[in-house]
């Protein structure tokens, strides 16, 4: 049994995180964050097809290197340590999952290969407005090959060159992918809560829209692909609470108070405790879930779930206690622990509440312990 | 990220199957209405058991050979424990004198001490107990107050009061931590020494639970006679000595507690809310989710300590999160199952009670599971030091002679 990265891997990782660490410092995401033209930095973008990571969990037939699952997840973990404001997650654990999971081979050969040389930025589109997906009837549709209705918010809708957008169809919903350089396509750009995560409104007016799969697939295929997406979000999200971890680690060790270090007191000790206890349980649940997101595995959707929850769980409380340890300095503008707070909750939210990440949870357990043949209300 | 075992591991496995498909009962959940077995006939049932596993150098994987041990790796004791959870064996009693007393003598002990008690603690024939705590020493273990008094060259006359000694009541031989000089600061007048709980002068009394369990005892020490010879380690060495005793503890890690997630749903299918049952409250649903991925979270942690194991690495103090997380986890799910059953959660045994009244006996466990071998709160220190590097909190009674130690009750 090996339940860690292996040596190859490990190596990855860390070739990932010195040149993040060169080309992604702290004050580049700053700069990008106080930017209101850029939402992503298109250098490290290059830089990053440039190394082919990209193309990690995409096939060699589709031209990528299909190393796989596992080294994306330590690369997304890397990506989520140095908040890198690049569109990775829209193109590559959405976008690209959704063509794997249900393009044809035309719509892959079309695709994958500009993706995995960064040539291509992807999204997906699904939100209507508040409450999420399941909330309400979903208003875009297609008719004849073409969408129209409105997508908010589409995380890197301001950027990407194409949208997988989730409409309804006679046949049922369906994900259809759309060019969105076109007159047909309009595209606000949003407030994002991350500035360094543009959001857009997109509104499509008989837009071209090609079907991925076959009619009425689309919410088994969107849910797959959430699941999938789910494990590389994790895997951004443990490095970021990680790096806030140790952020206020040092932070609580250099600063004193009150003739010794603020880091000596147990009100600051157990709290940083507490925020080391979330981010191990959350990395077990990640390790897991990349596991059998590697192998597809039966039991993805619930190791998914879990990781999504417990990484999630972990990212917003390490950003929110690394502020409350930072004091009076933590909530400047110029620190970086409200970059890091900001992503958190963008990375919660990004594929659904995690409200309804726990009913699906729970539902993947009620399918797996069904009520059993003598079961009844207790008898009394 | 592979589950599957190498070729020595699988190998390693099937030779334990076929032993303990040979040697044991299959695993069977024994029903609600089944009685317990009273303590006496499971120590009996427990030392048969224990005795065919030395027999075929299963008590101890890791030990050496020579000592009776299997001579194996950490990782095949960790596939002899997974497997034999499988079958329906008697588990406990020996935990404490082969996983941290043993070790303890192993490391500062003389060869005969070790001759004479390694093969009969291996084959559960005799018992050992641990006489650490006190009652003005529990977190602050350092602070034990049995005095051991020097009586000539070769004896020293022990005075004072243990407690929560798991076992104290059928162990034969226990490890005595005492302080031999108040007069110098508390770490350094400790020593350690090895006695027989059969010594003229012990008298041990049980400890009642608040859970109905007694597995601890109080020990009284009035005028008890221990040979020098007995010491371990260096007189004022007893700190250092219990340490290693410690570290043992910690590295024998934890194992899941409460109801599983079959059960959760069992009991939540059977409690009507509604039109429908407690298992369709949205809120009820969140909560098990969060239970789920906590015990999901610890199930895979320890997966991830066995890898350390498996790479011939010391799991490292990081270890200890399991109890922390795992006993608050107990505390928060059995006290919401209770209550989703409305008045009716405070029925709490047998015949009415959902699940037979076990979710309220781990739910009467939980507060001392958060406590018992290290409470949240040095658990937390352990974290914050040992693991991230913080410094420790202001020793005020470092530098002081124990007896110039303020003290309350």
């Amino acid at each position: 049994m090996n339940f860690d990265y292996s040596d190859e891997q490990t190596s990855l990782k860390r070739e990932a995180r010195r040149f993040l660490e060169a080309r992604c410092p702290g004050a580049a995401v700053h700069e990008l964050s106080n930017d209101g033209d850029r939402s992503y930095d298109r250098a490290l973008w290059t830089g990053i097809a440039e190394l082919g990571w990209l193309g990690a969990a995409i096939p060699e037939s589709y031209g990528g290197s299909g190393i796989g699952y596992i080294e994306l997840c330590a690369i997304a973990e890397e990506l989520g340590r140095v908040l890198a404001p690049v569109p990775v997650a829209s193109t590559l654990y959405f976008f690209v999952e959704a063509l794997l999971r249900g393009g044809s081979p035309a719509q892959r050969s079309h695709w994958l290969p500009r993706a995995a040389a960064g040539r291509v930025i992807g999204c997906l589109a699904t939100s209507e407005g508040p409450g999420g997906i399941g909330a309400r009837p979903l208003a875009a549709s297609v008719e004849g090959g073409r969408l129209t209705g409105v997508k908010i918010p589409v995380t890197d809708g301001d950027v990407a060159d194409a949208a997988i957008v989730l409409a309804a169809e006679a046949g049922g919903p369906g994900l259809y992918i759309v060019e969105l350089e076109q007159p047909t396509v309009k595209r606000e750009r949003l407030a994002s809560l991350d500035a360094t995560r543009g959001i857009a409104r997109l509104s499509f007016s008989a837009a071209p829209a090609e079907r991925l799969g076959a009619p009425g697939e689309g919410r088994r295929l969107l849910e797959e692909v959430n699941y999938r997406a789910a494990v590389l979000l994790a895997f951004e999200q443990l490095g970021g609470a990680d790096r806030c971890l140790e952020a206020a680690r040092d932070y609580a060790l250099q600063r004193y108070a009150f003739g010794r270090q603020v880091g000596a007191n147990q009100a600051i000790k157990h709290r940083l405790a507490d925020m080391y206890v979330k981010n191990e349980l959350a990395r077990s649940t990640a390790y897991y879930a990349a596991w059998a997101l590697n192998t597809n595995a039966t039991e993805l959707p619930a190791a998914a779930a879990a990781a999504r929850l417990a990484a999630s769980d972990a990212f917003n409380f390490a950003s929110r206690e690394n502020i409350q340890i930072h004091g009076g300095m933590g909530f400047t503008r110029e620190a970086d622990a409200h970059l890091y707070f900001r992503r958190a909750r963008q990375l919660s939210l990004v594929a659904g509440s995690l409200a309804s990440w726990g009913e699906s949870l729970v539902c993947a357990l009620s399918r797996r312990f069904p009520r059993m043949e003598h079961s009844t209300a207790a008898e009394v | 990220m592979d589950f599957a075992d190498s070729p020595e591991e699988a190998a390693y496995r099937e030779r334990v199957r076929v032993w303990l498909d040979e040697h044991a009962p299959r695993h069977s959940v024994r029903g609600a209405n089944c009685a317990p077995l009273a303590e006496a006939e499971r120590l009996q049932a427990a030392r048969a058991w224990q005795r065919q596993k030395a027999s075929a150098g299963y008590a101890r994987v890791t030990w050496p050979v020579e000592w009776g041990g299997g001579g194996g790796t950490a990782m095949q004791q960790a596939i002899f424990n997974q497997e034999e959870l499988r079958y329906d064996v008697p588990r406990g009693f020996f935990g404490i004198g082969l996983g941290m007393c043993l070790p303890t003598l192993m490391k500062f002990a003389d060869a005969d001490t070790l001759r004479r008690f390694v093969g009969p603690a291996l084959r559960g024939e005799e018992i050992w107990c641990q006489l650490f705590s006190e009652p003005s020493a529990g977190s602050d273990l350092a602070g034990v107050r049995t005095r051991a008094v020097r009586r000539g060259e070769s004896e020293w006359c022990v005075n004072g009061q243990k407690t929560w000694t798991t076992g104290a009541h059928y162990a034969d031989f226990g490890l005595l931590l005492a302080r031999t000089d108040a007069s110098v600061p508390k770490h350094a007048g400790l020593t350690m020494f090895w006695i027989d709980m059969k010594t003229p002068g012990i008298e041990v009394r049980p400890i009642h639970q608040m859970s109905g369990g007694s597995d601890f005892n109080e020990v009284y020490l009035s005028d008890v006679l221990v040979p020098d010879k007995q010491r371990l380690g260096g007189v004022g060495n007893g700190w250092k000595v219990s340490l290693v005793t410690l570290m043992n503890e910690r590295a024998e890690g934890s194992k899941d507690r409460g109801p599983s997630t079959e059960q959760i749903l069992e009991l939540a299918r059977s409690v009507p809310l509604g039109s429908g049952c407690v298992l369709d409250d949205s809120d009820f649903r969140q909560r098990l989710a969060s239970w789920y991925v906590l015990g999901e979270g610890l199930r895979l942690t320890r997966l991830r300590t066995l890898t350390a194991l498996s790479r011939g690495q010391t799991p490292g103090p990081e270890s200890s999160i399991g109890k922390l997380v795992a006993a608050n986890r107990l505390q928060e799910l059995t006290g919401q199952l209770i209550d989703c059953q409305g008045e009716f959660g405070i029925v709490s045994g047998a015949p009415y009670a959902l699940s037979g009244g076990s979710i309220h006996e781990d739910y009467l466990r939980a507060p001392g599971l958060r406590i018992a071998g290290g409470t949240d709160e040095i658990l937390k220190n352990i974290i914050a030091e040992r693991v991230l590097g913080l410094p420790g909190d202001i020793g005020v009674d470092k530098n002081v002679a124990f007896e110039d130690l303020p003290k309350g009750i």
